[in-house]
């Protein structure tokens, strides 16, 4: 029996009820459903993980025709094969992790709001599974479409403060940019092969000529920017932050921004047919992650240096995209939900012991006061930074090899990026927990340790980060190169050169050196926190102002459509449309007016119109030959 | 004599009544001027009515009525000018009575 349409029916259903009950329900009630709800598409998940992993790709589960129009049909239907199924415990394994974490994050919360927070996340996961359960565009684009109005939902959770409803406007209109891009994608396919079933594009993939394959790979990879914060439509992740903190771990980091990279491994056969989009995509991942990367080094906002830190390495997910390493992407995908997922919610807890502080120049210090919290935030620091054997050690340097069999230099400037996430995360691991307490002795009395809710899913996720990337050990390590086997039905499976092995341990030992020569760096810098106080100048003045993007942005469209807006308002509206109604209203009323001096009382006035028109009347009458002629010309 | 001459006749005195409705404020000489517009058409119809009869003598109709309804017509008018005149008049007298003048450019109460 194919039971994949319940995984995400339940949390639906979840969403419906403590949507529609919120302020029926208890918030422990709300709390059991909304978990309880994830934790069984995780059980379904695992078990259809494993009879996958037995059997292979279960068939295409058609629930009902959706949308029927003569010979042309789009059915909504389920697909669960290695790679969706891969996804979907991500979704929702990471996914219930952090619901739990938001019982007790969120329960400062009013009942009512208690209850449409979790709503909000229950459709969050909802939407993310049809995205990655669809059988066809057209479901995907069903989930991606929901994703986005769940993102703009979140970010202004709290909606009372007008820059975070600000922030949410921001997420949703620059995805619907990359969704419109998206969107034209799948009718270019439509037109061409008729449907946008998966198995039947991706048959018929060749009968397309190399024009259309490279413009469906553009369209579909500017949906993927958008939704995957990449150049140029990343400015929305940073300021998404605006959401609650397991909000920014759950949407920000670990399950949404990864659906463009979904999607291309979804559509490897298209991007492997079109070297251009296969180059651009390299392109706007390496440009993507360098920026990012940069800029996260000045940022002194705990979850503003995460978010930058989750463009870039959505960025390299990219470059392994672009170099058609995709296992290697979808890798770094699993490893990153783990790490950035434990990295945000640790940041999380962080913040719930410092009473809301996020600025991390007046935290230092947090080591000895919070310990769990320390440790696991530490382990997801090596992780990302790609300390030896952890699981963003692996994904990474498998990135960096695909990175160098492709070309040298989008090696050279990966591994760069690569040493900058080391940088910028030390950096903030040792302005938090390092130094000495630097916020005020109200916040020192009350720092705590955060409740188990929080702690437990951060342990199990530490040992996640810290042990996830073995189940991808490269052969150099005597590993069995599972996840490579596991998606090559789907995505065909990184081969290497016969020289890859040793490639490999040259990488690994230069990574490693590196990584290491710039902990010891950033140790010792970032512990003078007035380093990163001062009003900067020069060009770092330019990294502390995120390079100006965002003014960029304002000035070249925001500002100019400001302006025509402010044209419409004012010209064609007001002086338009309005001098149009008006004018028709004053004209009669002024004509009235002076018609009315006709009627003036005086019988002569009247006698004189009366003689008048007769004359005239009498004219026309004795030529009215004339004058019809006349007339019959014009018209 | 020639038609034509009524024609001018009856034009000159058609237009000169004309001109004494529009230009004069005496609401009696506009009376007047009326009766002279009145009588100009009466001048006409007359001319018209002995042009018509003559016109069927010459045609050797014995024991003719042409044009003698129009002749009639005349008279019919003038009954009716008369009570025109009464009533007019009338209202002249009334006129004076309330406003004590007869220019008519104080009858303009209906205005506002």
């Amino acid at each position: 029996m194919n039971l994949v349409y319940l995984i995400p029916l339940f949390p639906f259903i979840g969403f419906l009820v403590t949507g529609l009950f919120r302020k029926q329900l208890s918030k422990s009630l709300i709390s059991i459903i909304g978990c309880g709800t994830i934790l069984v598409s995780f059980i379904i998940t695992v078990v259809l993980f494993f009879q996958i992993k037995e059997n292979g790709a279960l068939p295409v589960h058609a629930l009902f025709p959706f949308i029927p129009a003569n010979d042309f049909k789009i059915d909504f239907a389920f697909q669960a094969d290695q790679l969706s199924i891969l996804f979907s415990l991500i979704i929702t394994g990471v996914g219930f992790l952090i619901h739990v974490y938001s019982t007790a994050y969120m329960h400062e919360e009013a009942t009512a709001h208690y209850g449409r927070y979790f709503s909000y996340l229950n459709l969050f996961v909802f939407s993310m599974l049809m995205l990655v359960l669809g059988a066809n565009y057209v479901i995907m684009f069903i989930g991606w479409e929901g994703v986005g109005l769940c993102s703009y939902l979140l970010i202004g959770y709290w909606f009372k403060n007008d820059n975070y409803n600000y922030a949410a406007k921001k997420a949703f209109i620059m995805n619907r940019i990359g969704d419109l891009g998206f969107l034209l994608a799948i009718f270019w396919l439509l037109s061409k092969l008729g449907t946008a079933n998966f198995a039947d594009v991706f048959a018929h993939a060749k009968s397309l000529t190399s024009f259309d394959i490279t413009g469906i790979t553009l369209l579909l990879f500017l949906g993927a920017t958008g939704k995957s914060a990449q150049i140029p439509l990343y400015t929305w992740l940073p300021d998404a932050m605006a959401g609650p903190t397991p909000v920014s771990a759950l949407i920000h980091a670990a399950t949404m921004v990864t659906a463009g990279v979904y999607m291309i491994a979804r559509s490897n056969i298209l991007y492997s047919l079109s070297p251009i989009a296969q180059n651009v995509v390299t392109a706007v991942g390496l440009i993507t992650a360098l920026l990012a990367g940069t800029i996260a080094l000045y940022q002194n906002d705990i979850k503003k240096v995460l978010a930058y830190s989750t463009v870039s390495q959505l960025g390299f997910m990219f470059i392994a995209m672009g170099v058609g390493a995709y296992t290697t992407g979808v890798f770094h995908v699993l490893t990153h939900a783990f790490f950035k997922a434990l990295l945000f919610l640790a940041a999380g807890s962080v913040i719930h012991a410092m009473s809301g502080e996020q600025n991390i120049t007046k935290m230092g210090g947090l080591r000895k006061k919070i310990p769990t919290t320390y440790i696991t935030f530490l382990v997801g620091v090596l992780a990302i930074s790609g300390f030896p054997f952890t699981s963003g050690f692996i994904s990474k340097d498998e990135i960096l090899v695909a990175a160098y069999e492709h070309n040298k230099i989008v090696f050279f400037l990966t591994s760069f990026a690569a040493v900058l996430t080391a940088v910028y995360m030390f950096r903030m691991l040792f302005l938090t927990f390092f130094g000495s307490f630097r916020g005020t002795s109200e916040q020192e009395h009350h720092l705590h340790e955060s409740p188990s809710a929080i702690i437990v899913p951060l342990i199990i996720l530490a040992i996640l980060s810290a042990f996830g990337g073995f189940i991808q050990l490269p052969d150099a390590f005597g590993g069995d190169d599972f996840l490579n086997q596991f998606l090559s039905p789907v995505v065909p499976a990184v081969t290497h050169e016969d020289s890859g092995a040793a490639m490999k341990e040259y990488n690994i030992l230069v990574a490693t050196v590196i990584g290491l020569a710039i902990i010891y760096f950033a140790t010792k810098k970032a512990f003078a926190v007035s380093q990163w106080t001062d009003v900067y100048s020069g060009f770092k003045k330019v990294i502390a102002n995120k390079f100006y993007v965002d003014e960029l942005y304002d000035m070249i469209v925001v500002k100019p459509l400001h302006n025509l807006a402010g044209f419409l308002k004012r010209v064609i509206e007001r002086s338009g449309i309005d001098g149009i109604v008006n004018g028709v209203g004053s004209f009669i009323q002024y004509s009235a007016r002076q018609l009315r001096l006709l009627q003036s009382g005086q019988i002569a006035n009247y006698v004189v119109f009366m003689v008048v028109s007769i004359v005239v009347l009498f004219t026309v009458f004795w030529n009215q030959t004339v004058i019809i002629n006349f007339l019959q010309k014009i018209f | 004599m020639p038609i034509e001459y009524y024609i001018a006749l009856a034009s000159a005195l058609f237009c000169i009544g004309v001109v004494g409705v529009l230009t004069r404020r005496n609401a009696i000489v506009v009376f007047m001027c009326i009766e002279l517009m009145l009588n100009a058409a009466n001048l006409l119809l007359v001319a018209f009515s002995k042009m018509h009869y003559g016109i069927a003598i010459s045609n050797k109709e014995a024991a003719t009525a042409a044009g003698t309804d129009a002749q009639l017509f005349v008279f019919f008018i003038m009954v009716v000018a008369a009570a025109e005149v009464s009533v007019g008049l009338a209202i002249i007298v009334m006129m004076y009575r309330n406003v004590h003048s007869v220019d008519i450019n104080f009858l303009n109460r209906l205005k506002n």
